[in-house]
């Protein structure tokens, strides 16, 4: 496991300190929404639809009703709310018909679980099963639209584009240059499909929310396993037409989130269920057969990537057409789907583009936000295409992406100019092939030669991109109060469910502060009531939105202590500096002041005080962020761009068709380290999801688009045995000039294009490009037995092996 | 599990209905008596009977390791335990790994590691790996990883875990004499 070795340039941003939450979990205190439980609470449980799409013809509850224990029944004529994130499209109970085979068509809440349960058993619904809509062709022909409303959908305008009477949630597009003209001019033009399947978050906590709706009042308390608690305040507040100062949403620990919990998931279901109940609170969990099929997923999706190039290896022109399968409903999948409009050609600089990228509705399990959304999809494609279009050409897949990525002066998809402080993808790329010793393609030849040792190795490698996606007014906030022994209490509104955030933000305040990272008192637990608002915790956003709102707090109190400790000493606030948790005087090392002398106002020795106690705010917005222009989606999508390279090498078993993963070297341009320790823990967990979407996950749907594989039996994810046997992080810090101490975000990042680096390698070994994702045993064996050079499609009746 | 087994031993009543047995057994050098229905898991014992949240649930099938406890010297997942299962055990679990108010070596390792991220399939790493050092203070990394895949982590990637694993083997030896 050998790590290079980081050495900081500062004294705590940097450092390796241990997670500040460590000891709580480690030692079983740490509670989380699962283990709560409040006077009086009921245990919720859902029908789910047994079909795709099915019209609801009759529901009788009158046998569970008179159930004992059961406190309350709800279908869809109960109640008409409709919630989402970006389009109101999701009934939180169906009504008339259902959309997936999760679709929550009837719940209970009941005594106890059992109760709950089987009462919903007593429940009778008659469905009038109707044809599903079943994958994004199908829904463009548009012949059944899963959502008839879809022109009344209230929807976020101007950012998203539901297309009249279609299945298309949202279509978005860019374009730049003269695609036809290069095109028709460029020496070659290849063109190729690539698709991956929806795939599961697996946070290891289920979905879990209790609500306690007072009925004497517009009151809803919600307690949450979720990754957004304003979101969900905001929403709910659209949705049950109350304030959002109505709503108050607790975050304990989170059990894990990747985006899976970015929305708003069960928390208006209990709500419902709440008010029914007379305001108890109501508790409702999803089993880990509904997380899989009832919670949302990845989408699945397929790009058609067209690119054009030049002899010399100057790509010319790229079109990329990606649609999303969503599902049934758009959730945060049509952000996904946004994204790719301005990130979609990946790092590199190319003149003539154009994108167009459609969220789609079929009547599958929906689809939101998953770590790096967007990216590690479109990524897939694009890498995959970039090592085949260098195949073509002859040229080295290193040489070929260095002579086409960004640097300063270039712009993105967008029009954004790159600088010197927006990173440098060159460098990553370059760290990551040097370590894993690339020196050029294998040949023929040596692929024969190793193959009769029944295993083949392969190198491979890819870039990476990501900006946060978010709003463009996107804000968070930061609150600091000093408690009376000089410690600083620090309140933000954003979630740590896992990833280190209240530890980064930590070291990024005791820097500035320059006092030790322990006397920084921060919690994990959010409560709308107290912390300050923030946006949603997604999109790698945090280090450099939330740093940037500890820089500015920081030095708000640094500042107010100066000016009492200004008038103690007998000076002025500006000759004062700071450090190890005191304000002294430089020509005078006696004139100093600990910062605990100070926090709840200076006291003289007569007993008189000034100042008060300390506490201080900062507030950040997203900085010359603007909306894309629908029809050619220039503007300023980015705060900040995180580039990025992984290279690894594997062994393929030629027998079997097993990938062995033997070394992972990743590269980020991450500005700035602010723990070296938290930052490797990304890339190992990120490079392992990223590896269980390359080689094992995804949904498999049988023809009524019933989910076949909704447990870990059937739906494994990686283990300790599937972990690679080396991975090398390498830290590039070229210092981004507008983040906290030079620092981007890189939470998401490792995730991504881990299966193109794989895609490429295994090209590398067996002479063979696969374009679907995963890279199952079974697909790799069907795929060497088909003598194809390209595999196309691994559904096992579809395989050329089977034909 | 056998729902069957033969319960004659413990003492039989009949509460709102349900027929309950009387349990008995030790939990973290507690001794515990509770009346339970048959057919409990020892998981949901001992979360909703005696109160200790720190085992967690994640699947309920016996597929993740996340409920992890040791009973009788041996790593179980409580899940698919019944807790009449468990009449006259020694259990031990998250809750009790920390003696004398001092965190075990392998918390520490866990903690200086960053062996964790969200948290909720640490408790049940915790209890598999202190069950396997027990019965093997020496394990290679083969055998860590074979007893270790038993378990599900989404976040961590695993490295940190199997790095904190051995770290604790080293450093109990040398501080425990292992
Ligand atoms: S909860 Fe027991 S094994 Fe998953
Ligand atoms: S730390 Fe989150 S699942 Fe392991």
């Amino acid at each position: 496991m050998a790590k290079a070795e980081y050495k900081s340039k500062y004294k705590r941003v940097g450092q390796r300190y241990d997670r500040k939450d460590a000891r709580e979990k480690v030692t079983g205190q740490a509670v989380y929404t699962y283990d709560l439980e409040l006077p009086g609470m009921l245990y919720a449980r859902c029908l789910l639809s047994p079909y795709a799409r099915a019209k609801i013809v009759s529901i009788d509850t009158s046998k569970a009703k008179a159930l004992p224990g059961v406190r309350a029944i709800l279908t869809g004529e109960d109640s008409d709310i409709l919630v989402g994130l970006y389009m109101q499209d999701k009934r939180v109970l169906s009504r008339g018909v259902t959309r997936y085979q999760g679709d929550v068509v009837a719940a209970v809440a009941a005594e106890d679980e059992e109760t709950a349960e089987r009462a919903i058993s007593l429940i009778d619904v008659v469905y009038e099963p109707l044809e599903p809509v079943h994958d994004v062709d199908e829904a463009l022909e548009g012949k059944i639209l899963v959502h008839e409303d879809i022109n009344e959908l209230k929807h976020y305008v101007g950012v998203f584009f539901p297309q009249k009477d279609s299945n298309i949630a949202s279509w978005n597009k860019s374009k730049k240059g003269d695609l036809e003209k290069a095109f028709a001019e460029s020496d070659l033009v290849v063109e190729n499909d690539f698709s991956l399947p929806a795939v599961a978050h697996v946070p290891m906590e289920t979905h879990v929310s209790i609500v306690q709706a007072d009925p004497f009042s517009n009151k809803i308390k919600i307690w949450s396993s979720a990754q957004s608690p304003f979101a969900i305040r905001q929403i709910m507040a659209d949705s049950f037409g109350v304030s959002e100062s109505d709503v108050e949403v607790h975050i304990p620990y989170v059990g894990g989130g990747f985006g899976g919990k970015a929305g708003i998931h069960l928390e208006p279901l209990a709500t419902l269920l709440s008010k029914a109940a007379g305001g108890l609170p109501v508790k409702v969990r999803a089993t880990r057969e509904q997380e899989f099929n009832q919670l949302p997923t990845r989408a699945g999706m397929r790009g058609r990537i067209k690119t054009a190039a030049n002899k010399d290896g100057k790509i010319t022109a790229m079109q990329a057409v990606y649609d999303w399968d969503s599902g049934a409903y758009a959730d945060y999948g049509v952000n996904v789907g946004k994204t790719a409009v301005y990130s979609g050609i990946g790092p590199y600089s190319i003149e003539n583009a154009c994108i167009d990228s459609k969220t789609i509705y079929t009547n599958k399990v929906f689809s939101t936000a998953y770590r790096g959304f967007g990216h590690l999809e479109t990524h897939w494609s694009i890498e995959r295409q970039i090592d085949i279009l260098s195949q073509k050409l002859g040229i080295d897949p290193y040489e070929f992406r260095m002579m086409n990525l960004l640097e300063p002066g270039d712009k993105t998809m967008s029009g954004e100019v790159i600088t010197e402080s927006s990173g440098n993808p060159k460098e990553c790329l370059t760290a990551v092939v040097k370590e894993i010793g690339w020196t050029g393609r294998k040949t023929e030849e040596e692929r024969q030669r190793e193959w009769k040792t029944g295993k083949v190795r392969g190198k491979g490698f890819a870039m990476l991109q990501k900006a946060p996606a978010m709003p463009a007014n996107t804000a968070t906030s930061v609150v600091m109060q000093m408690n009376g022994d000089g410690h600083v209490k620090m309140m933000i509104g954003a979630v740590d469910m896992g990833q280190g955030a209240i530890t980064a933000l930590s070291q990024i305040a005791a820097q500035e502060l320059d006092m030790p990272i322990e006397d920084i008192e921060i919690s994990a637990q959010i409560d709308t009531r107290s912390n300050p608002y923030d946006w949603n915790t997604v999109a790698s956003k945090l280090t450099f939105l939330g740093g940037n709102a500890v820089v500015k707090a920081s030095h708000e109190l640094l500042h107010k202590m100066k000016v009492i400790a200004g008038q103690v000493l007998r000076t002025d606030p500006e000759n004062l500096l700071h450090a190890n948790g005191e304000i002294y005087h430089p020509h005078n090392p006696n004139r100093r002041l600990s910062y605990k002398d100070i926090a709840l106002g200076y006291m003289y020795p007569d007993g008189s005080g000034i100042g008060g106690p300390l506490i201080a705010s900062g507030s950040v917005v997203a900085d010359g962020l603007t909306n894309l222009h629908p029809e050619t989606g220039q503007g300023n999508p980015a705060a900040v761009w995180t580039f990025g390279a992984h290279a690894v090498e594997i062994e393929v078993d030629v027998e079997t068709g097993s990938v062995t993963v033997l070394k992972v070297a990743s590269a980020f341009d991450v500005g700035q380290v602010i723990n070296e320790k938290l930052i490797y823990g990304q890339i190992c967990g990120g490079v392992l999801q990223g590896l269980g979407s390359a080689l094992l996950e995804g949904y498999k749907f049988n023809k009524d688009e019933k989910l076949m594989n909704p447990s870990f039996t059937d739906n494994k994810i990686p283990t300790m045995k599937d972990m690679p046997v080396e991975i090398v992080p390498i830290y590039i810090e070229n210092p981004q000039h507008n983040g906290p101490l030079g620092a981007r975000g890189v939470g998401e990042h490792p995730m991504i294009s881990v299966p193109s680096a794989i895609g490429n390698a295994v090209y590398d070994a067996l002479g063979i490009n696969f374009h679907v994702l995963p890279l199952s045993p079974e697909a790799i064996v069907l795929g060497i037995q088909s003598g194809k050079k390209s595999i196309l499609c691994t559904d096992v009746d579809c395989l050329p092996g089977r034909l | 599990m056998d729902n069957n087994k033969d319960c004659s031993m413990y003492t039989e009543h009949v509460d709102s209905g349900k027929r309950k047995v009387t349990l008995s057994l030790t939990v973290n050098g507690h001794q515990v008596v509770r009346d339970v229905d048959p057919s409990m898991s020892l998981l949901h014992f001992l979360r909703d009977n005696i109160k200790l949240f720190g085992t967690k649930e994640a699947c309920g099938e016996g597929e993740c390791g996340a409920c992890t406890i040791i009973m009788n010297g041996k790593a179980v997942t409580s899940c698919i335990v019944l807790a009449v299962e468990a009449e006259g055990a020694q259990i031990t679990t998250v809750e009790g790994l920390a003696k004398d108010g001092k965190l075990s070596i392998l918390q520490e390792e866990f903690i200086s590691e960053d062996a964790l991220q969200c948290g909720y399939c640490t408790p049940g790493f915790l209890m598999s790996a202190r069950a396997l050092l027990d019965s093997n203070p020496n394990p290679s990394d083969e055998e860590i990883v074979e007893v270790l895949s038993g378990n599900l982590c989404r976040c961590t990637g695993y490295i940190p875990i199997l790095n904190a694993v051995k770290r604790t083997i080293e450093r109990e030896q040398k501080e425990l004499g292992r």
